[in-house]
């Protein structure tokens, strides 16, 4: 069953802070829930489908539900793939409104890693049980080498530079400057990303995404709980999630699980990359960023470079606008997780909510994609094709 | 370039990949087999997954193989090189190469395993360059 059509987002909301010493975990959740409840004109008692992943204390939904007082919640969903989990949740809440078996949808988002820092928590989750973790954990894995091993073979394959890497973060930090929420507001240059301190051969701090407190939501809705909605509509018009993993150790870094969620949500949208006005792409790293694009089909696999250089994914100046809020990279990477904001700034694109200077002119379709886990090892992909009601 | 014996590096043993620990304290990299398809996978595991056949083992490799790609953690002290490496068995691992120039290191470049003890006593598997 096609999804195309079935369900639209009516309600968004990013939490403004980037720390949250002075909350608790469920405390963002619920914070999230009300106002993107209000966003879409709706309230708590009208929730009857709730979904959550692995950043949600205790069991997700079972602690989540009673600690936010839903009485009516008869469809619950707590996929877990990293920061894709949103993006996968939005397909899934979809799936179940056209197969009627709910028709207000919440997801929530939070994440606090910066004052669990402070307060010694353990921020990073470690699964011993993992059977690959034996095999990983005694090498030094971490998030930053796993996804520099990526860019290296990027390079060699493709001839890809740092300086092309660079222009990815250029283009989130000119959006940024206009995002009065953002971590880092300042424009900066190809030069002095090349110029900031080395972390894992060839990334350097600033081909990292920021790492923030806070969270996002989102409400999904039926076709007929829509249209009595004074909002403005946007209209799941594809779904694609696939995972992508080691393949029994026949490696390959130089793409992504976009390749396959792409292909899925750009048919059952029926429409191609060349359709896309704006989009939200994963960039937990520029190099994230560079591979989404070449596997979404914007560009030849390879070209990725050339094509993010010169100001390209710039709003009003190339061709393909992208995280125009600013981003993993500049804005907010709330939880260590990047889906739900690529999520809510393409409804704000297809509303045309966006900030006035980054807003893409009818913008009547955008996509959204989210990369879990590690791009050096297994990931979840997800991608979402959105439209304006009348796409 | 790095010392990683100054490194926390402990390997999580279990039922399943125990013999493969095992054999890697006597100097053998092992990677899994199955007898069923013929096909070596890596981390091995009691059911292949590439035909799903429980009829699995381990096959000794000859530690000889070729970085598919690293990355210096420079974040780290002291550094560390963290890699895949292309064994000449087919299949890519996981690893770190060890007693090397860092500024030499290429991708395709040939390496051997040379296994390092680790806190808790295990011999693990990394790599240097012929
Ligand atoms: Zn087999």
């Amino acid at each position: 069953m096609s999804i195309r059509g079935k369900a639209f987002i009516a309600g968004i909301y990013e939490h403004p802070c980037r720390g949250a010493a002075d909350k608790t975990l469920a405390q963002l959740h619920a914070e999230i829930a009300k106002a993107a409840l209000a966003d879409a004109g709706l309230s708590m008692g009208d929730v009857d489908a709730y979904f959550c992943a692995g950043d949600a204390p205790g069991l997700g939904p079972l602690n989540m539900i009673e600690y936010l007082g839903l009485q009516n919640v008869r469809h619950m969903d707590s996929t877990e793939t990293g920061g894709s989990s949103y993006l996968v949740h939005v397909n899934h809440a979809a799936q179940a409104i056209a197969a009627g078996h709910c028709n207000i949808a919440l997801i929530t988002l939070a994440g606090r890693p910066l004052a669990d820092a402070k307060e010694g928590k353990s921020g990073r989750f470690h699964n011993t049980e993992a059977p690959d973790f034996p095999f990983e954990a005694p090498f030094g894995a971490n998030v930053a080498n796993m996804y520099a091993m990526c860019a290296k073979r990027h390079m060699h394959e493709f001839g890809t530079t740092s300086e092309q890497l660079a222009w990815i973060k250029v283009a989130a930090s000119h959006h940024a400057q206009y995002n009065e929420n953002a971590r880092l507001r300042n424009i900066v240059t190809v030069d002095e990303v090349l110029a900031s301190p080395m972390i894992a051969d060839p990334l350097h701090r600033l081909d990292c995404c920021v790492i923030t407190d806070g969270g996002g939501g989102l409400v999904v809705v039926s076709e007929a709980v829509a249209r009595g909605l004074r909002r403005p509509l946007v209209k799941v018009l594809g779904a694609g999630e696939a995972p992508k993993h080691l393949s029994a150790g026949r490696v390959d870094l130089t793409f992504s699980g976009a390749r396959w969620s792409g292909l899925k949500a750009f048919e059952e949208a029926g429409v191609t990359a060349k359709d896309i006005k704006y989009a939200s792409i994963y960039d937990s790293f520029t190099i994230t960023v560079l591979e989404t694009i070449e596997d979404l089909g914007f560009c030849e696999k390879g070209a990725g470079g050339r094509f993010v250089s010169d100001g390209n994914l710039i709003s009003g100046v190339g061709r393909l606008p992208f995280n125009t809020d600013g981003g993993g990279l500049c804005n907010n990477h709330p939880g260590n997780r990047g889906g739900m904001t690529k999520v809510i700034e393409a409804v704000r694109q297809v509303r045309g909510e966006a900030h006035p200077r980054v807003q893409v002119p009818d913008c009547d379709i955008a996509l959204a994609h989210g990369t879990g886990g590690l791009l050096g090892s297994r990931m979840g992909s997800a991608t979402l094709v959105l439209g304006h009601q009348d796409a | 370039m790095s010392n990683l014996n100054k490194i926390k590096r402990r390997v999580v043993t279990n039922a399943e990949n125990k013999s493969f620990w095992k054999a890697a304290g006597q100097g053998q990299l092992m990677v899994g087999f199955c007898n069923a398809c013929g096909q070596n996978h890596y981390y091995p595991r009691s059911m292949c997954p590439i035909c799903y056949s429980t009829d699995t083992g381990l096959k000794e490799t000859s530690g000889l193989g070729q970085i598919y790609s690293f990355a210096v953690t420079r974040q780290a002290d002291p550094p560390y090189i963290i890699a895949y490496v292309t064994l000449d068995e087919g299949v890519t691992m996981l690893t770190n190469i060890v007693d090397c120039d860092a500024g030499a290191l290429c991708i395709g470049q040939r390496v051997r395993v040379h296994f390092v003890e680790a806190e808790d006593g295990c011999a693990i598997p990394m790599f240097t360059p012929l």
